[in-house]
């Protein structure tokens, strides 16, 4: 049995330990309820940006664009136009439970070949953990993580949409947790380019009768298809903000509830560390006593 | 009677809902010109550029600077998308100021690495940035 002297440094390194992730999960409380306000206020910015895409895409029926599926797509072969890119949005800290590893695992186990994959990373725990399964990393915004405003979702979003007109990508990925509710993230893998125009039209055609849009011709200035090339990168930009925002909420909720179990293991340690201790105590004071009146009547 | 003229106006921007309510007139330019926006316009999808923007509500107006984005017109409504836009008061001079220089520098030097059509960008939305900034005070 072990010493009641190790029994106690035991516990006391524990309770220190629990302090600790104590803390840590009333920070990410914190840290979570801005975030969630962060995340429902780029909502609706987003909801209309995609609103105004599908409509646009609706209206003017099929258009031959280069940021829009072909119609009888026949692109998967690797190495034809350009690799395929992937924004991968992680934490820059761990201890967060499985939130990095669920979005690396969603990579890796995804079709994604390291050869054929260039990888965008923002956090920097996804980015050492996809360098080390030898994906290539094409770029890193692991500072963008800490604080997102929309610049940084613009950087990200010009970055990729350049190297996809220049021909270096042909497929634009973003993988990222979409926050549900505080103890549910889903890691999602979505593809935001080239724009996937069909199922965008079919999704509108299911909703119910024709409402009074629909049937009222759109006037666009510029042309359509010029709005579209417009639109398209500010359509991508509030896609990676939108992503940016909810992968952030999801971060700390991820982090509050492991810290959240962290505590209540700690807890459960220390009440089960308590009872051995005092059992090891009580054992010593038995066996002093028993020396005691061994001695005792050794002497009369 | 006021409220037949009226139309609903929406100024979203990515972190906020920048306006949301009534409006008699909007005054906005977009890529082709500047328009203006009374209740029952004709459904429109039109480009913005870094402009003032002129709410009228009751007889009363409202500036707001719009750097970008695009401008949707709908039959019930009008949706105004910006990646950023601000109010008079929210605007901080100084700033605006050294952006112009900035701006006005990169420009003037004719650096051919240098992207030109962003150096005027930013030259524009400060300028957009000073003149309602002095609007407001005078």
């Amino acid at each position: 049995m072990a010493s009641m002297r190790d029994i106690k440094r035991r516990k006391e390194s524990i309770s220190s330990t629990g302090q600790i992730t104590k803390a840590m999960k009333l920070v990410a409380t914190v840290k979570l309820q801005k975030a969630k306000a962060k995340a429902e206020n780029s909502r609706p910015y987003f909801e209309h940006m995609y609103e105004a895409v599908c409509s646009i895409l609706n209206k003017s029926g099929y258009m031959d664009h280069p940021m829009l599926t072909p119609k009888n797509a026949s692109s998967d072969k690797p190495g034809e136009g350009g690799k395929r890119a992937v924004i991968v949005i992680t934490s820059n800290r761990g201890l967060a439970g499985g939130y990095n590893s669920n979005i690396v695992k969603l990579v890796t186990g995804g079709d994604f070949d390291p050869k054929d994959t260039l990888v965008y990373a923002v956090g920097r725990k996804g980015k050492e953990a996809l360098a080390r399964r030898g994906y290539e990393i094409a770029k890193d915004y692991s500072e963008a993580i800490n604080e997102p405003i929309f610049a940084d979702a613009a950087e990200i979003g010009t970055e990729v949409m350049e190297a996809f007109r220049e021909g270096k990508i042909r497929e634009i990925y973003l993988a990222y947790t979409v926050f549900k509710n505080t103890v549910s993230h889903i890691p999602t893998l979505q593809k935001i380019l080239p724009v996937e125009s069909d199922q965008m039209q079919k999704k509108e055609k299911k909703e119910g009768p024709l409402s009074v849009d629909d049937l009222t011709l759109m006037n666009y200035e510029p042309e359509a298809d010029e709005a579209l090339n417009l639109i398209i990168p500010k359509y991508v930009n509030s896609l990676i903000y939108g992503a940016l925002t909810t992968a952030i909420a999801s971060e700390n909720g991820a982090r509050m509830q492991a810290m959240d179990s962290a505590t209540s293991n700690a807890e459960d340690m220390i009440s089960d560390l308590e009872l051995k201790y005092n059992r090891a105590r009580q054992g010593a004071i038995t066996q002093e006593l028993t020396e005691i009146i061994a001695g005792a009547n050794a002497i009369s | 009677m006021a409220e037949e003229k009226q139309f609903r106006l929406e100024i979203i921007s990515p972190d906020r809902i920048f306006y949301e309510g009534p409006a008699d007139m909007l005054e906005i330019r977009t890529t082709e010109g500047e328009i203006g926006i009374l209740r029952d316009h004709i459904p429109l999808t039109a480009m913005l550029v870094p402009c003032i923007v002129n709410i009228k509500n009751n007889g009363e107006v409202k500036h707001a600077a719009i750097h970008d984005g695009f401008i949707e017109i709908l039959k019930d409504k009008v949706v105004v998308l910006s990646e950023s836009c601000e109010w008079p008061e929210e605007i901080d001079r100084k700033r605006a100021e050294e952006a112009k220089l900035r701006a006005e520098r990169r420009l003037k030097s004719g650096d051919s690495n240098l992207n030109m059509a962003r150096a005027e960008l930013a030259l524009r939305k400060s300028l957009i940035r000073l003149e309602l900034a002095g609007q407001s005070k005078s």
